[in-house]
């Protein structure tokens, strides 16, 4: 059974669709092709709040959508609770 | 058997789905005068608010579009429009009644607000007893206008009630009927994909100068806007960044090309299609523009639960947070949470949403008519003289 969705395929994070346990390990589905992925979460991760699904550089994009929705200044780790905190809009 | 869909069918050939009859102050301080007639005849209903005094320019001329757009709305069936002065009333009624509709004006000096309130009350009385006699009729989906703002976004309404949103507005464009869409600075992150979608060229540069200005206008202000747009709600719901919540919101867009760029609470003028419109993302201004651009029926995709509603327009909440639709469930209409346990998939979650939309067309409340939403925002560009 899921518990987190992601967008598209080459997508960054995905969206949980449950709250997940801190070092829970999870399945999220791809909803453009239904194949799945199984992550570890580092922390709890509450419902409608993201999970990062692979590695990320510091000041890289981060991509949803397939577009990119923000800049992780000091990087993502597979498995990272992803929000304001780690995630900052480029835009303003 | 295909369903059939009901509406009122005005003076102008447009088809509403409500039958009101309203009493429409011209300016802030005839807001007692409505009110008072509103108590007194039933079946009517004030629309008090906030401004029409000493506006100029084009603040003016939004407030004028947006007093002569309302009372023009296919859902009104007739309207009572009272001001302090004669010139600004009366500019607003012929507004109006160019649409073939009853009304009727009155100005305030030199009579006082008793004895407006018993003219107008008069009026009032013959146009609701009139309304009460029109029936529905049988209409075509075609002729239905349907406005689009989703608010209490959070990543649920990008995986589910904006994507369910989009299925049924694809339906509608094919059908031959107009949508309307807007919040100008909720595209940020995404506006590159609405230019794309612009009919012609003149029409992307239209829409960038329209985005640019807005979003440079917040800009100039150099605030943190962290907590506005994205609000606090879209940060408890888990959206990080303006860009991700852009997305999620132009998921209720559908995919048809954009055939007009519109002014706030401007008219459709180029026929049937998907239009956007310049407009505030706050929930009660956006809407009642779009009333007053003509829409007749509004779709709200919501995740933490906004619970806006609207005097005229009645507003449809589609929600897939499997929270708030058990936690708010009264003022949800459409529960498509099944997208997120899969449960359910996209298709039949447009399906559900049509035949809620039918069946309001038709006459049945919306959540937010039953627990009586009226929020009647004007949108107000720059302070007044």
């Amino acid at each position: 059974m899921h518990k987190f969705l992601i967008h598209k395929r080459g997508d960054h994070v995905g969206v949980a669709t449950e709250d997940i346990n801190a070092h829970e390990n999870v399945v999220g589905v791809y909803m453009d092709d239904d194949s799945t992925i199984e992550v570890q979460a580092h922390h709890a991760i509450p419902l409608g709040h993201k999970i990062a699904i692979v590695d990320v550089q510091p000041s890289g994009s981060v991509l949803e959508y397939g577009i990119q929705i923000g800049k992780a200044p000091d990087g993502l780790k597979v498995g990272d609770y992803v929000h304001t905190h780690n995630l900052k809009s480029a835009r303003w | 058997m295909t369903q059939q869909w009901l509406g009122y069918r005005r003076e102008n050939g447009r088809v509403g789905i409500r039958n009101h009859v309203v009493i429409l102050p011209v300016d802030d301080i005839s807001n007692a005068a409505c009110e008072g007639v509103a108590r007194l005849i039933s079946g009517t209903l004030a629309l008090p608010h906030s401004y029409g005094r000493l506006q100029y320019g084009e603040d003016l001329e939004l407030h004028f579009r947006t007093m002569i757009g309302t009372g023009a709305n296919p859902n009104v069936a007739a309207a009572v429009v009272i001001g302090i002065e004669e010139n600004w009333t009366k500019r607003i009624a012929d507004g109006i009644a160019a649409t073939g509709k009853p009304v009727a004006a009155f100005s305030i000096e030199g009579y006082g607000d008793l004895e407006t309130i018993r003219r107008a009350s008069w009026k009032a009385k013959e146009f609701v007893q009139w309304a009460s006699e029109l029936q529905r009729e049988p209409i075509d989906m075609k002729e239905l206008v349907v406005s689009l703002k989703c608010g209490e976004s959070d990543t649920t309404t990008g995986l589910g009630s904006c994507p369910t949103v989009g299925v049924v507005v694809d339906q509608l464009i094919d059908a031959g009927a107009t949508v309307f869409f807007g919040e100008t600075s909720e595209l940020t992150g995404g506006e590159h994909l609405i230019a794309e979608r612009m009919a012609t060229p003149e029409l992307r540069d239209a829409f960038m100068k329209t985005y640019t200005d807005y979003v440079s206008f917040i800009e100039q202000q150099d605030a943190d806007l962290l907590g506005s747009q994205p609000t606090q709600g879209n940060i408890a719901g888990g959206l990080s960044t303006i860009e991700e919540k852009a997305l999620g919101n132009i998921e209720k867009t559908g995919t048809k090309p954009v055939i007009g760029v519109l002014k706030p609470a401007e008219m459709p003028q180029n026929g049937p299609g998907l239009y956007f419109m310049d407009s505030s993302s706050a929930a009660a201004e956006c809407v009642t523009l779009m009333a007053a651009g003509g829409a007749v029926i509004h779709f709200f995709p919501t995740g933490q639960g906004n619970i806006i509603g609207h005097p005229i327009e009645p507003v449809v909440k589609i929600s897939a947070n499997p929270n708030t639709v058990r936690s708010m469930s009264e003022h949800i209409d459409v529960d498509v949470s099944g997208l997120l346990s899969r449960t359910i998939k996209l298709p039949e979650a447009g399906e559900q949403l049509i035949e809620c939309l039918r069946r309001t067309v038709n006459g049945r409340l919306t959540a937010a008519e039953a627990l009586g939403h009226r929020e009647f925002v004007m949108t107000k560009l720059y302070p007044s003289a």
